[in-house]
């Protein structure tokens, strides 16, 4: 196979700057001195400083930081067990899981946000646990981050030489010790991506949140909405740069650990 | 061991959709409140027959969504396709290199990398004003801006699952083809593009129903006249307060995203492994 021709290199590179200018303008604009307008008035750190004095930023990163964190747990518990059981019996209308698992992969984000809103709001007079607020907002997160985690993981476990579990029983370990000292450390690369993903997608999501978060729930991305849609300042730019380089971050270690599993 | 999981997504991802389906088939009080009454009247609403007579504004915006997700999907194949094939044909070292340069931005805040084009697009900037020069007045906010940030954002869904697909080609038949005389299309067609088909629907499909339900890139980029179907659901869980209305919209995505789904099990096997 030949290296690719210079018509083909000139119009992928085309692809990637056009893929990447959004993210370098928010990453050069905020450190724009400019308070209003898109003229360049000089380099400053300024606005990074500032979110530091800002009682809402800070509320919401909270709130998008305790989010991310509880509903990755859960997720990851729950998806790495669904994929073990997915991968390792058999059992009626095994099938129909990945099918399951599709769909909140298919569905455009506002109609799983909108029937979340639906069921919560006709639970919430009988259960107050499901008035909107960070709780709601959870379960949401929760419901569009198992499938990822448990394909992920079932890669994984799908990739898992069956020697070394033969070689464990053979050795005399019962299915416990097995499942402890041999498959769970085997998937743990795995299990980790998966929770990095979570996390990040957990990180971005706007939509869901919008809809199920309830007074005083306010996260990143919806903080980062609501001001740009009063006009976009410098210290929401310095905010984005930040999530941005938390999701390459996150990227770049999911990659990683995938090519360690290799 | 899938007991919990599968009873979350239960409990959380099939009992709503049933909500949605059903409320979708039920009026609207006075206040917004659901009365719990069947009625077809949200669909009819939706296929234009309203309470006042024929009126176009939802078929159009059906329309309008379907068309904007097609045109998305199109743009995505013309710039993603050599792009694929690209990464796939660079050296080791520097394909993973390649491949993580489109990974990232499909892991980085659709929200952030939207309201980015407003800066890009104002017509005060630098860009904005080359394109003024260009005589490409009036782009943002319009139906062209949600375009491309509909490209934009939805480019690395193509690319990947198609990568995927690219990366596995046996070459040797498309040497055989041309050893055999066969013209480069010819080549492209029968040699190429039957190994390539199982990544280029999942990638058409990925990009065209995000598209389809897009909400927040035609409300951070369009005007008034790119009410898209997601806007819309907005809108009537929103401000208009017609919940029913608003489910009759959502079963409208749905119903796509269920054929959707079929034509990609049918077309590329299973499995997401581009992920």
């Amino acid at each position: 196979m030949n290296r690719p021709s210079l018509r083909l290199s000139l119009w992928s590179a085309l692809a990637y700057l056009f893929l990447y200018a959004p993210i370098a303008v928010v990453v050069i604009y905020s450190f724009n001195a400019a308070r209003f307008g898109a003229a360049w008035n000089g380099f400053t750190t300024h606005w990074y400083a500032a979110i530091w004095d800002n009682p809402q930023a800070l509320s919401a990163a909270r709130n998008t930081l305790l989010l991310a964190g509880c509903s990755t747990l859960i997720s990851t518990l729950l998806g790495t067990a669904l994929a073990y059981g997915w991968t390792r019996f058999h059992f009626p209308g095994r099938r129909w899981i990945s099918g399951l698992l599709h769909i909140p992969i298919f569905i455009p984000d506002i109609v799983l946000a909108v029937a979340l809103l639906l069921l919560y709001s006709l639970v919430s007079p009988w259960l107050r646990f499901f008035e909107l607020g960070l709780p709601t907002m959870v379960l949401a997160h929760v419901t569009f981050q198992i499938p990822f985690v448990a394909i992920v993981v079932r890669a994984r476990l799908a990739g898992l030489d069956p020697a070394l579990e033969e070689a464990a029983r053979d050795l005399g370990a019962s299915g416990r010790q097995k499942f402890r000292h041999v498959t769970l450390p085997l998937m743990m690369p795995g299990i980790l991506a998966a929770a990095m993903l979570a996390f990040t997608l957990s990180l971005d999501d706007f939509v869901v949140s919008f809809f199920t978060s309830g007074p005083g729930s306010t996260t990143l991305p919806i903080l980062i909405y609501s001001s740009v849609k009063r006009g976009i300042t410098p210290d929401i730019n310095a905010l984005s740069t930040l999530i941005i380089l938390a999701s390459i971050l996150g990227t770049v270690s999911v990659m990683l650990l995938q090519r360690k599993n290799r | 061991m899938c007991g919990p999981g599968l009873i979350w997504l239960l409990v959380f991802l099939l009992v709503p959709m049933l909500l949605i389906l059903s409320v979708s088939f039920i009026s609207r009080g006075a206040y917004g409140e659901l009365e719990w009454t069947v009625t077809l009247e949200n669909y009819r609403r939706l296929i234009g027959f309203g309470a006042l007579g024929f009126d176009p504004l939802y078929p159009q915006i059906l329309l309008r969504s379907l068309a904007l997700g097609a045109t998305t999907a199109f743009l995505c194949l013309l710039m993603g396709m050599p792009l694929a094939f690209f990464i796939a044909r660079l050296p080791g070292r520097f394909r993973a290199a390649a491949l993580l340069l489109v990974v990232i931005p499909f892991w980085t805040s659709l929200l952030i990398r939207t309201y980015a084009w407003q800066i890009l697009l104002a017509p005060e900037g630098w860009f904005g004003s080359i394109l003024r020069h260009l005589g490409m007045t009036e782009l943002y906010p319009g139906t062209l801006a949600v375009l491309i940030g509909m490209v934009c954002d939805f480019l690395p869904f193509f690319v990947l699952p198609l990568y995927a697909s690219v990366e596995k080609i046996n070459w040797s038949l498309a040497e055989a083809a041309m050893d055999l005389g066969a013209s480069q299309w010819n080549v492209f067609r029968h040699a190429i593009l039957p190994q390539i088909s199982p990544g280029l629907t999942a990638g058409l499909i990925l990009v065209f129903l995000p598209a389809t339900g897009q909400f927040v890139i035609p409300d951070l980029l369009g005007g008034a006249k790119t009410v898209l179907l997601g806007n819309a659901i907005q809108q009537q869980f929103g401000q208009s307060r017609d919940w029913p209305f608003g489910a009759a919209m959502a079963v409208a995505a749905l119903a796509l995203v269920i054929a959707g789904m079929w034509l990609f099990y049918r077309k590329s096997g299973q499995k997401g492994e581009w992920l």
